[in-house]
């Protein structure tokens, strides 16, 4: 099994490395630099200065080179917008992003598989065409105008939650910890709503199918026969088989659960890595961006592996 | 006679599905002894699996056990049992083997905790009581090293030794009856035997009964001591084995027989049945195998023959048992005549 | 052909959807011609500017005194555009990566699925909005461009998977020994029977593209003017405002009907197109998995 791990690893790396180079010449190759933006009276000459001080003059191949080397020092350049290094910006914003999507995959992961188990053993029930027919509308409601709504509904209209930001920027110096808590609670709970009520449907149904495929086998009429009460049947039996390709989904889906990031924490003010994204297009902050790519993919490349480690760990036959 | 473990008297199951009422089984009544082995055999879709699922009331929607079925075990009668009740005897006091080792075993769990399963659902023991019996149960089925085994899982095993594994889950908590449907079709021959003695060897242990599903009457003849043979889903005849192997009676049976390749015997061609075994939601009119029969006339086409008595222990679905004379006149079955396609 | 249209038409959602999708093409092709608005002309700049839906503005106008129902209408014909075209586009080039990646086999199918693991490691959104921080003023074509070639990954992992599995099939053998050369064995043999899924997928991603455009211009990387598709209503949509929920509220209205049409359709195709596609989601065979899934939406975010 270490041998097993150890080639994933590797292809990890492969995968990052292949990553960084798709990231860096597709930016590249799109029309413009960081110094090419029109209007603001800037001269040529000026522009090409600050070319040539951050190495855009140099052939391609060769700012390609140096980039690598940089990332790999873990330099990746400095942020006009931001002020600072990005690798600092991005090691602060990082981590909050990472508490968003986490909780976000956990939730919409907890309650999909729930909803998908009991569609299943319901089909053709009520409750199953109903339940679906909900869910199917909330995913396709695109991201931001559901954070959008969700926001203008419970923090503007009715004010029940805070409407933006990690913590109350007035009082949380001031709170005691268990205020502040309470606080930081108070503003997840929001964009922590949205995120799951667009993703929770893709697992559902995947669920839901993953189920319908697995009851009528074999070993599930085993259960029975052995006396094992429905619930053991259903919940013990069936759905530990079907967690399996459920991990795969999980990986399929992180890119996913990050792009959404993007517009959720725009919305929802959330100072995590897809606000730094969303920003950066108005700042044009090119080394920023570039990173904010390279380092969701990281974020999806390692939750990949950990899925992997996770399916093993739930299917024998995994392990070869 | 003492009282017999298992009466069954008039089940009948039907599925309700798009194309009609399927009527798996259409009213059979048998019954099996305490440490008796009896053998259900016929043709895939004759209902025979369908049965055993019924006797362990694990038959699904669209499914449905019929009004007035009477599975009488231990003074009840299963087929209007709840379903708690019905839970506490199915895995304890009746059991079941399926056919498919492979399909059969939960692929995430151990072996040893399949096993200790039955044990611990059904109260009788801590887990790590449970874990021991099935260790040692394991050792009871014939598989060696069962302490390593019991911690492995079931792709790590090979057929023989899975269903091994599913028959040490059927016994370990000695229950009365076990039904094993189709035990060795999936398995080699030589695989077949050994399994099939292991069945024997159990029975003669713990004296428990079985009820020895299979379309294979080679198997029947070295396992049971009585036989019973369903078509259409009705029971077309019955008897002790070497009754039903040296003189059967009814037409259906001695073509089985017939088909069977036998070492010693020369034959140009293997004889079949013409004809295919009709869809359950269609069961012909009166006798069910009258247009494959070869001896059927007019009166089977239009009188539902009623079991007939042959003999001690033999009965036979058939009007031959009150015509005797029309066996010399054998003929084309209708099938054959009217060129149905097979 | 015939008998997949009838029982597509046999479920009751599908009728549904398939009603939608032409109510929103007629509205696109001859709406904008029956309102008595043009799309991007400025009315009375002071007094009408974000006015609430009245009876002559049904929708309202927005913070350019424009009134948003012919806005809308005329925002139909662009997204529907920007919609099917990059949907075609990342389908083509995907079918063909993934055909050409599973034919192949061995060492090339092996670095091409490398790279292919690459581009789905990348969240889609990230990576459009870094290319769209450098261009300057994107125009129509160039998002359709720039959508349309980052969207087929998902689909190249689907028709990959379907032609491994149909590649061993018998009459593939078949062909191969009669000497049928490679280009024709996969465009007549191999492409029709995986292009299922791509059908059912690309039925998805036309409504997530049409939403990921609109998201991109709410964040301010969106197609300029004049070309206003429904996207453009939401440009730098951080003056959402409470008293103008209007001018936001309308276009999402109109984007979530479009998506849901188009997501309930592509879920009556996948049931009338190939029942079997649901099978076996066991383990990593890439098909099963991604199949009741668009990889398409699962690409946007």
């Amino acid at each position: 099994m270490r041998r097993q791990l150890a080639a994933r690893l590797g292809q990890s790396l492969i995968v990052v490395v292949l990553v960084a180079t798709i990231s860096f010449f597709v930016i590249r190759l799109a029309p413009g630099d960081p110094f090419s933006f029109a209007g603001e009276n800037i001269p040529f000459s000026v522009r090409d200065h600050w070319r040539h001080v951050f190495g855009f003059d140099k052939p391609l191949l060769e700012q390609f080179g140096r980039y690598v080397l940089a990332v790999f020092r873990g330099d990746f350049g400095y942020s006009f917008s931001r002020k600072g290094d990005v690798s600092s910006v991005i090691a602060d914003a990082l981590p909050r992003t990472i508490l968003l999507v986490g909780l976000a995959v956990f939730l919409s992961f907890a309650i999909g598989i729930a909803a998908g188990v009991l569609q299943a053993t319901r089909r053709g029930s009520w409750f199953d065409r109903v339940s679906t027919g909900v869910l199917v509308f909330f995913y396709s409601l695109p991201d931001f105008w559901a954070a959008l709504m969700i926001l203008f509904l419970f923090a503007h209209r009715w004010r029940l939650f805070p409407t933006a930001g990690i913590v109350d920027p007035v009082s949380y110096d001031y709170w005691p910890p268990w205020r502040q808590l309470v606080d930081r609670v108070a503003h997840l709970v929001l964009p922590l709503f949205a995120f799951t009520l667009v993703t929770v449907a893709a697992v559902a149904r995947f669920q839901r199918a993953a189920m319908l495929e697995i009851l009528p086998s074999d070993y599930v009429r085993t259960a029975r026969a052995k006396g094992v009460p429905e619930q053991g049947v259903v919940w013990r039996h069936a759905l530990r088989t079907a967690l399996t390709p459920m991990v795969t989904l999980l990986g399929l889906m992180l890119p996913a659960y990050l792009g959404g990031a993007v517009f959720i924490e725009k919305v929802f003010d959330w100072p995590g890595l897809g606000s730094l994204a969303a920003d950066a297009i108005q700042k044009r902050d090119y080394f920023l961006v570039t990173a904010t790519v390279i380092v969701g993919s990281i974020v999806v490349v390692i939750g990949n592996l950990m899925a992997d480690l996770l399916q093993m760990a739930l299917d024998p036959r995994v392990r070869e | 006679m003492a009282e017999p473990l298992l009466r069954v008297r008039d089940l009948r199951t039907y599925f309700y599905t798009e194309n009609g009422v399927a009527r798996a089984v259409d009213g059979i009544s048998f019954e099996i002894g305490a440490g008796e082995t009896v053998g259900l055999v016929g043709e895939s879709g004759c209902g025979k699996s369908v049965t055993a699922l019924s006797v362990l009331r694990l038959v699904r929607p669209p499914g449905r056990i019929e009004q007035g079925s009477e599975l009488i075990f231990d003074g009840k009668n299963l087929a209007t049992l709840d379903e708690r009740e019905m839970r506490a005897i199915r895995g304890a006091r009746v059991s079941m083997v399926f056919q498919e080792p492979m399909t059969a075993l939960n692929p995430v769990f151990t072996v040893g905790d399949q096993i200790a399963e039955v044990v611990r659902v059904h109260n009788a023991g801590s887990k790590q009581d449970a874990w021991a019996r099935a260790v040692q149960m394991l050792e009871t089925v014939g598989i060696p090293s069962p302490e390593q085994r019991a911690t492995e899982y079931p792709h790590q095993l090979s057929g023989g030794m899975r269903q091994r594994v599913v028959i040490a889950m059927a016994l370990i908590m000695n229950p009365a009856l076990v039904i094993a449907d189709e035990p060795t079709t999936a398995l080699d021959v030589t695989i077949q035997a050994q399994i099939l003695e292991l069945l024997r060897d159990l029975q003669q242990r713990f004296g428990t009964s079985i009820l020895l599903i299979t379309h294979d009457l080679g198997v029947v003849a070295e396992t049971v001591s009585r036989v019973i043979v369903m078509y259409g889903g009705e029971i077309v005849e019955e008897a002790p084995v070497n009754h039903l192997f040296a003189r059967a009676h009814h037409p259906y049976t001695e073509g089985l027989l017939n088909a069977m390749p036998r070492v010693g015997h020369e034959r140009e061609r293997l004889a079949t049945i013409p004809g295919s075994v009709p869809p359950p939601t269609n069961w012909p009119a009166a006798c069910r195998f009258h247009d494959r029969c070869p001896y059927a006339w007019e009166r089977c086409a239009t009188e539902h023959p009623p079991l007939y008595p042959i003999a001690k222990g033999h009965v036979s679905r058939c009007h031959l048992a009150d015509e005797p004379k029309r066996r010399a006149e054998k003929h084309d079955p209708l099938v054959v005549a009217r060129g149905a396609s097979t | 052909m015939n008998r997949t249209l009838r029982r597509l038409l046999a479920h009751r959602s599908a009728r549904w959807s398939l009603a939608t999708i032409a109510i929103l093409i007629i509205a696109a092709a001859i709406g904008p011609m029956l309102v008595p608005y043009e799309c991007h002309t400025q009315l009375d700049i002071v007094r009408l500017q974000n006015q609430p839906p009245s009876w002559a503005h049904p929708l309202g106008t927005d913070q350019f005194s424009r009134d948003v129902l012919a806005r809308l209408l005329c925002g139909a014909r662009i997204s529907l555009a920007v919609g099917t075209l990059a949907v075609a586009m990342s389908m083509t080039i995907g079918t063909v990566y993934g055909l050409i990646s599973g034919y192949a086999g061995g060492r090339v199918d092996g670095a091409m699925m490398r790279v292919l693991d690459a581009f789905l490691s990348i969240p889609r959104v990230m990576l459009v909005i870094a290319v769209l921080t450098l261009w300057d003023s994107v125009s129509l074509a160039g998002m359709i461009v720039l959508l349309g070639t980052t969207g087929w990954f998902g689909v190249s992992r689907l028709v990959r998977a379907e032609t491994l599995a149909v590649k061993r099939m018998d009459y593939i053998e078949a062909a191969r020994a009669l000497g049928t050369p490679t280009s024709r064995i996969l465009w007549r043999h191999i492409l029709p029977n995986v292009i299922a899924p791509v059908i059912v997928a690309a039925t998805l991603a036309v409504g997530s593209v049409i939403a990921l455009e609109a998201g991109l211009s709410f964040l301010g990387a969106g197609v300029r003017e004049p070309d206003a598709s429904w996207g453009s209503m939401f440009l730098a949509g951080v003056s959402f405002s409470t008293s103008t929920w209007w001018i936001l509220f309308f276009p999402g209205i109109a984007i979530v009907g479009t998506v849901l049409a188009f997501n309930v359709l592509g879920d009556a195709l996948r049931d009338v197109l190939d029942p079997r596609q649901l099978h076996a989601p066991v383990m990593t065979v890439a098909s099963s998995v991604a199949a009741p899934i668009a990889p398409e939406r699962l690409e946007n975010g």
